[in-house]
């Protein structure tokens, strides 16, 4: 494949789960024998999603897509792969670049043993089968920054094979049912990164930065078991989300530690496969989903007007939405593959091949690193929903914005109210206004300290919920008041005298006795507009409950 | 026919059984196509300028024929010669890197402190094209 060009545009937002706008293949026919809510497990191969096309013909046929994956996730080390330069985002242009990196004659490559570690760590979170022995192979394609003009990987023999991802789709009505989905891994292979290209057009030349040069990357390589855009993107941020609850990489597309490319081809179900398109330029999750979906739409369009699709690779460009052909001349590429020379097999042990008396520090064993694998998002998800009775939606939603659950974890830690009223508040009020001013979980202006005060006070009595609501609001202004001050500024406090609120209840009675006999007529629901002026007139200060059962007890009397 | 299997030959990746099943060809060195010394030429830029040049690979392509006169039926082939060799595992550690300037030294044009390369890939003219243009 012929090295990305690519100039990273922007901070992109974290593309949070379930809603994608336009083209779902989930939301225009939710798959028949819909499962039930909350499927824990099992996983179902559920039915491909279908398409339609815009306007129907007469003998119109449905549509299939395919979509295959390669991500590549930078891995999150000191130094590179082969070599002892640093591993940094930004750094002035070559400097962290070592003789072997620039490609210079004499040098050889040292494999390092974290990148190792990181590749069998993955393997075994997806499920894979690692490979005690793997090979290093050379790829050679010509570009200026791949200053050796091949790529150190592994293509006869990668480190671990035939795994599997299970993601989530939302589907449902409300978006609220999450159906459990698996992609099979066909390979997890260790290679090296090139360099960066800076293309000066108007003067006609290209800035090479080999900075990048030789980090390590993992490649993953799914099956083509996705069908549209949403399952593409919710698989990539599930893996994500893996990389970084296991440290491997920092996954973060913005800066280019996550790389996705896609294959697309469309078919008619039962018929053989289409031609495939490879797209490329894909640097966050939400223009993944478009660029998939909008793919898949211009071959299906491309197909029914009687022409063909190429077999060509395809860039997205975001500001228009659309994938362009990256006019390849070439034809098609050939790597001319040999085994790298300089490196013998990679061989890795477990506890039962270990060879006795071996140094630590040479061999790797799969066994040891299985043991000290950490937490995997599916496994917390699960916890959540035990530990803390919420929904499976409600876990998945905590653990795809950056942040809230650490967040939420510290309200818990602080406040004796109870697991599901922080969920609530957690998900839905603090979330909202989140989201309604675009902000991430760490420029927020509520401490989880403060929110676990305000909590409490619910939690006590002192004030009402609606009393509550109101304190969120002016604890969102960022005065740097704490919610006992704004409660007892603003007097929000629940009247404690029922005597008083009775004599208000019995004046409010007497002011509208229409109200009163509509009542006693047998009209329940109107007792809410008396409770409301109630209400009003006690500024929020009382309990909506208490106020309905007084005014109950004496309209019965 | 023969540039065919020769064609194939240089294809099919090492370590791997040949696929066909004759010995060394008892007729020596065949010919080889204009099409594949163009695809040569392009993979591995290098120029095959003249008819002896080509020649000069139809013969070294014989002599590594003589490889077929061994027979390896039921033979793991090798991977590499290192393959029985430990592969040393380096710690994690900066070592190296901070020598921009000497890098830079090596290159013909430099435009601060990045090394200045055409744009994109220039391909080699076709046999029937004259002009070159640039790769996307």
């Amino acid at each position: 494949m012929a090295a990305p060009m690519q100039r990273w545009v922007g901070r992109g937002r974290h593309w949070t789960f379930a809603r994608v706008d336009g083209g779902s293949c989930h939301r225009r026919e939710a798959p028949t024998g819909s499962t039930s809510n909350r499927i824990r497990g099992r996983s179902s191969v559920a039915q491909q999603p279908l398409y339609t096309t815009q306007k129907p013909r007469k003998g119109e046929h449905k549509w299939a897509a395919v979509v295959g994956l390669e991500i590549h996730a930078q891995i999150s080390s000191n130094s590179k792969l082969f070599s002892g330069s640093q591993v940094r985002f930004s750094a002035p242009p070559n400097s962290l670049v070592s003789f072997f990196d620039a490609s210079l004659p004499g040098t050889l490559p040292v494999l390092n043993r974290r990148c190792v570690e990181a590749a069998v760590m993955t393997g075994l979170a997806l499920n894979c089968h690692i490979n005690k022995k793997s090979l290093f192979d050379r790829k050679h394609y010509f570009y200026a920054d791949l200053p050796a003009g091949y790529q150190i990987t592994q293509q006869r023999l990668p480190i671990a094979v035939n795994g599997s991802l299970t993601y989530g789709v939302c589907a449902g009505k409300k978006q609220s049912q999450v159906i459990p989905k698996t992609v099979r891994i066909k390979q997890i292979q260790l290679e090296q990164d090139s360099g960066k290209s800076l293309h000066d057009d108007l003067r006609s030349q290209t800035l090479i930065d080999l900075n990048r040069a030789g980090v390590g990357l993992l490649e993953v390589v799914l099956e083509p078991d996705l069908s549209c855009g949403e399952e593409a993107a919710t698989a990539v941020r599930e893996l994500q989300l893996i990389l970084q609850a296991l440290g491997t990489s920092q996954a973060n597309m913005a800066e280019g530690q996550l790389r996705v490319d896609a294959n697309i081809s469309v078919h008619h179900p039962g018929e053989p496969l289409g031609v495939r398109t490879e797209v490329k330029n894909l640097n966050s999750i939400r223009f993944l989903a478009k660029a998939i979906d909008y793919e898949i739409q211009r071959q299906i369009n491309e197909l029914e007007n009687g022409g063909e699709i190429l077999n060509e690779t395809r860039s997205f460009h975001y500001q228009l939405g659309c994938t362009m052909s990256m006019r390849d001349k070439e034809g098609k590429q050939d790597y001319r593959f040999m085994p790298e020379p300089n490196l013998p097999p990679l061989v890795l042990y477990d506890a039962t091949s270990l060879p006795a008396g071996a140094d630590p520090q040479q061999v790797i064993n799969i066994d040891q690193i299985r043991e000290t694998l950490p937490e995997l998002p599916s496994v917390t998800r699960e916890r959540l929903v035990q530990q803390y009775g919420m929904l499976l939606e409600h876990s998945f939603t905590l653990l795809n914005e950056v942040g809230l659950l650490e967040f939420f974890q510290n309200v818990i830690k602080e406040t004796r109210a109870e697991p599901k009223k922080v969920t609530s508040w957690v998900l839905n009020t603090f979330l909202g206004y989140l989201k309604q001013q675009n902000l991430a979980v760490s420029e927020s202006p509520v401490t989880p300290s403060a929110l676990a005060e305000l909590l409490d006070l619910l939690d006590s009595r002192t004030i009402s919920s609606a009393a509550a609501k109101q304190v969120f609001e002016e604890l969102w202004k960022r005065e740097g008041k704490t919610p006992g001050q704004i409660v007892s500024e603003k007097q929000l406090e629940l009247m404690e005298d029922r005597g008083a609120l009775e004599q208000l209840c019995h004046s409010m009675m007497e002011a509208h006795p229409q109200v009163v006999m509509d009542l006693k007529k047998g009209n329940p629901r109107v007792i809410n507009k008396l409770i409301g002026l109630v209400r009003k007139a006690t500024q929020n200060r009382a309990d909506p409950a208490m106020i309905k059962e007084i005014l109950e007890k004496k309209l019965s009397s | 026919m023969w540039s065919r299997l020769v064609w194939l030959g240089l294809r099919a990746p090492l370590g791997g059984r040949q696929g066909f099943t004759s010995k060394a060809d008892p007729q020596g060195s065949g010919r080889i196509t204009a099409q594949v010394i163009e695809h040569l030429e392009r993979l591995a830029l290098v120029d095959f300028g003249s008819c002896e040049a080509v020649a000069r690979l139809e013969k070294a392509i014989a002599f590594a024929d003589q490889l077929r006169a061994v027979d390896t039926d039921g033979v793991e082939p090798m991977e590499s010669v290192l393959e029985d060799r430990c592969l040393y595992l380096r710690s994690d550690n900066v070592v190296e890197g901070n020598c921009a300037d000497e890098l830079l030294q090596n290159s013909h044009r430099v435009v601060e402190e990045y090394f200045v390369a055409p744009p994109g890939n220039i391909s080699l003219p076709k046999l029937d094209e004259q002009e070159p243009f640039p790769h996307s």
